[in-house]
């Protein structure tokens, strides 16, 4: 789960880290009244949950009180990425001296949480590490010990940060004590700024949370906006789907993260473009496979549905049995093509013989087929 | 042959008084697996499904030989059954769990490494060794005995490629879903070297996925030591970079995890990467002739 800038820098508050002080308007007029209680230079930066925000202009300084409202109103409504601004950031300037780089991720091939500390902050850092890798060092750290401060000290020299050694070596150690408490996948400080009368302070701040955890962490949990979702997904995981809205026509519902997207793959093969991710998970019984068909189906991109299943624990006839009431209930308002293999495969064919639905033997034959039925598709 | 489990494996359950535990034990003893005993903590002293069942891995091990352990716990329980396993001296912990948080994986894996146990999963079907023992929630009756190994990151399509060189007569040795997270126990480098040794594995599918480079590291093994040939998948080749496709491991992040650079590297090894299901048979029979 993505948190807003001013989320993660609260968080990084909480164990320690220096952050410029900032509050969150929702409109030119608060943004105007929290410039005012400032009295100084402020920043007003976009909160949507996506990269690139200065580029799109969703980040400006201001000056003055009246400055940050017609910033703030400049900014508010901006489509940054497809989605749209609703809220910004209203930050005290810092006087910026240098601007580092440290953050955080799980490294997955030493299986470990890697530290990445850079001189060069500020700018994206998968640019850095295309352009200037010798830039970036990295430091794995045991999930048994944990990063000690001798050992942040040792990388800030390393990477040849310049200012006061024991506070950025501190924020360090705060930022991965943040990581392991709160459960991040990832969380960067970019720029870590050194001031002009030398402070330390996180400027800007990205964390994302792992979502298999948030389960111990329910006052982070209702920090998840459904509003900045796609509605189809958000309905989705309401019924327990693993759902991912794509930008094509064909509807896509099969049995299983790897055959679904095996599926996909061979959908955009034979030259249609998928709509949908849908896992409808093991074991699923009829009535599963019918809010499945109930999803897609609200699609309005949707022009033809293909559901695979391999029946292992699912049983074949179960998933016809959805099929057959989303025909009843008048839902299948598009072509539908099918194939089911495995577990009550014949069971499944019966129940279906004589029903408007394209059954198929085999994947491949059923991806063309819908393909060509929604247009696009090559033989 | 096979590798990690025969006939003669005994096998406990942990949450085997649980839904899933129940449900999915039931199927292995049917299938044939030799389950001796279950562990859910706070029922210790009942049966389930026949056997006995205990309080903890340990006093289990007292009183059983177990070679193996499958773990069915809910997902906030589940690295510390792994890890008790682990110190109970179990030498084989099978993680079924899916959902269990990263940072409880990354601690869990060094240890019961650390620990010499091996680790396969979580978020993973298990694993079988045809006709013989199903350690796993796969459905047996696909896998028919032959001569291919197979490792997967994803379920049901193992599922269906394995069935698939089943009713092509070419058949399976030991299949092992090793699972569809980011960290896990077990990676398909780890699980080559068990099958080059294995005299009745002919060859060995790998069905990978986007995301990661346990494909790369795979590639990079098999082309130095493999003795026998390789064919492989790779899942996910059009999903947009960035977006979570149901497992939480395929996932391209920056320029790490991509189709090309897998297939880039299978094709340096001298692994053929077949497009469909269809085509690991063909490409496997071709291999074999």
């Amino acid at each position: 789960m993505n948190l807003h800038e001013y989320q993660a820098k609260d968080l990084l508050a909480r164990f320690g880290v220096p952050v410029p002080p900032g509050k969150v308007a929702y409109t030119p007029d608060e943004a105007k009244r929290i410039a005012e209680e400032y009295g100084k230079m402020v920043v007003i930066k976009a909160q949507v949950h996506v990269g690139g925000r200065g580029k799109a202009g969703g980040v400006k300084l201001a000056n003055t009180p009246a400055e940050a409202f017609d910033k703030t109103q400049a900014i508010l409504g901006l489509n940054i990425k497809g989605l749209i601004v609703k809220k910004v950031l209203v930050a005290q300037a810092v006087d910026i001296a240098k601007e580092y780089y440290a953050g955080m991720i799980l490294d997955r091939s030493s299986q470990r949480v890697v530290l990445m500390l850079s001189k060069e902050g500020g700018v994206d850092i998968e640019e850095v590490a295309a352009t200037n890798p010798d830039a970036i060092i990295k430091h794995f750290i045991d999930p048994h010990k944990g990063l000690r401060a001798f050992e942040a000290r040792e990388l800030v020299k390393r990477a040849g940060l310049e200012g006061n050694l024991n506070k950025l070596a501190q924020i360090l150690v705060q930022l991965y004590n943040a990581y392991v408490g709160i459960d991040a996948s990832t969380a960067e400080i970019n720029p870590l700024v050194i001031t002009t009368d030398g402070q330390v302070i996180a400027a800007d701040a990205k964390i994302v949370l792992d979502d298999n955890a948030l389960f111990r962490h329910p006052d982070l949990a209702q920090l998840r906006e459904v509003e900045a979702e796609h509605p189809l997904e958000v309905e989705a995981s309401n019924y327990g789907f693993a759902y991912v809205k794509l930008d094509g026509q064909v509807g896509v519902i099969g049995n299983g993260a790897g055959l679904v997207m095996y599926t996909l793959d061979l959908v955009n093969r034979v030259g249609g473009k998928p709509a949908n991710f849908l896992d409808i998970g093991g074991g699923a019984k009829a009535e599963v496979v019918f809010n499945a068909l109930k999803v897609v189906l609200k699609d309005p991109d949707v022009k033809g549905v293909f559901i695979n299943i391999f029946g292992g624990i699912t049983r074949a006839d179960e998933v016809a049995k959805g099929v057959i009431r989303a025909l009843e209930e008048g839902i299948l308002t598009k072509p539908v093509a099918m194939r089911v293999a495995g577990t009550a495969e014949e069971e499944a064919k019966r129940l279906l013989e004589g029903k408007p639905i394209y059954m198929y033997p085999a994947s491949v034959e059923a991806a063309k087929a819908i393909a060509g039925m929604v247009g696009g598709g090559k033989q | 042959m096979s590798i990690l489990i025969n006939k003669d494996s005994k096998v406990l359950v942990q949450g085997i008084t649980g839904r899933e535990g129940a449900f999915h034990a039931e199927q292995m003893i049917k299938y044939g697996t030799k389950v001796v005993a279950g562990v859910t903590p706070g029922k210790g002293g009942t049966q389930a499904l026949a056997v006995p069942v205990y309080d903890s891995v340990k006093e289990a091990a007292s009183k059983h030989k177990i070679d193996a352990s499958i773990i069915f716990v809910p997902a906030p329980a589940a690295a510390d059954a792994a890890l008790e396993a682990a110190h109970a001296g179990v030498p084989l912990v099978v993680l079924i769990t899916e959902g269990i948080p990263t940072m409880d994986m990354v601690k869990a894996v060094k240890e019961i490494k650390e620990l010499g146990v091996r680790l396969i999963g979580g978020n993973c079907p298990g694993l079988i060794t045809a006709e013989e023992c199903k350690l796993g929630i796969m459905p047996g009756h696909v896998f028919k005995r032959g001569k291919v190994g197979m490792i997967s990151r994803s379920g049901t399509l193992t599922y269906e490629s394995a069935a698939a060189l089943s009713d092509a007569g070419i058949g399976v040795t030991t299949v092992v879903g090793i699972g569809g997270d980011p960290i896990i126990g077990t990676t398909f480098k780890d699980l080559l070297p068990l099958f080059n040794d294995d005299p009745e594995t002919k060859a060995v599918v790998l069905c990978g996925e986007i995301g990661g480079s346990d494909e790369e590291d795979a590639a990079a093994y098999i082309k130095t030591h493999m003795k026998k040939p390789v064919v492989a998948f790779i899942g996910g080749r059009s999903a947009p970079k960035g977006k979570r496709m149901g497992h939480a491991g395929a996932i391209i992040s920056g320029n790490v995890g991509t189709p090309e650079s897998k297939l880039a590297a299978f094709a340096v090894a001298g692994v053929p990467v077949a497009d469909t299901i269809n085509q690991i048979v063909d490409l496997v029979k071709a291999k074999l002739s």
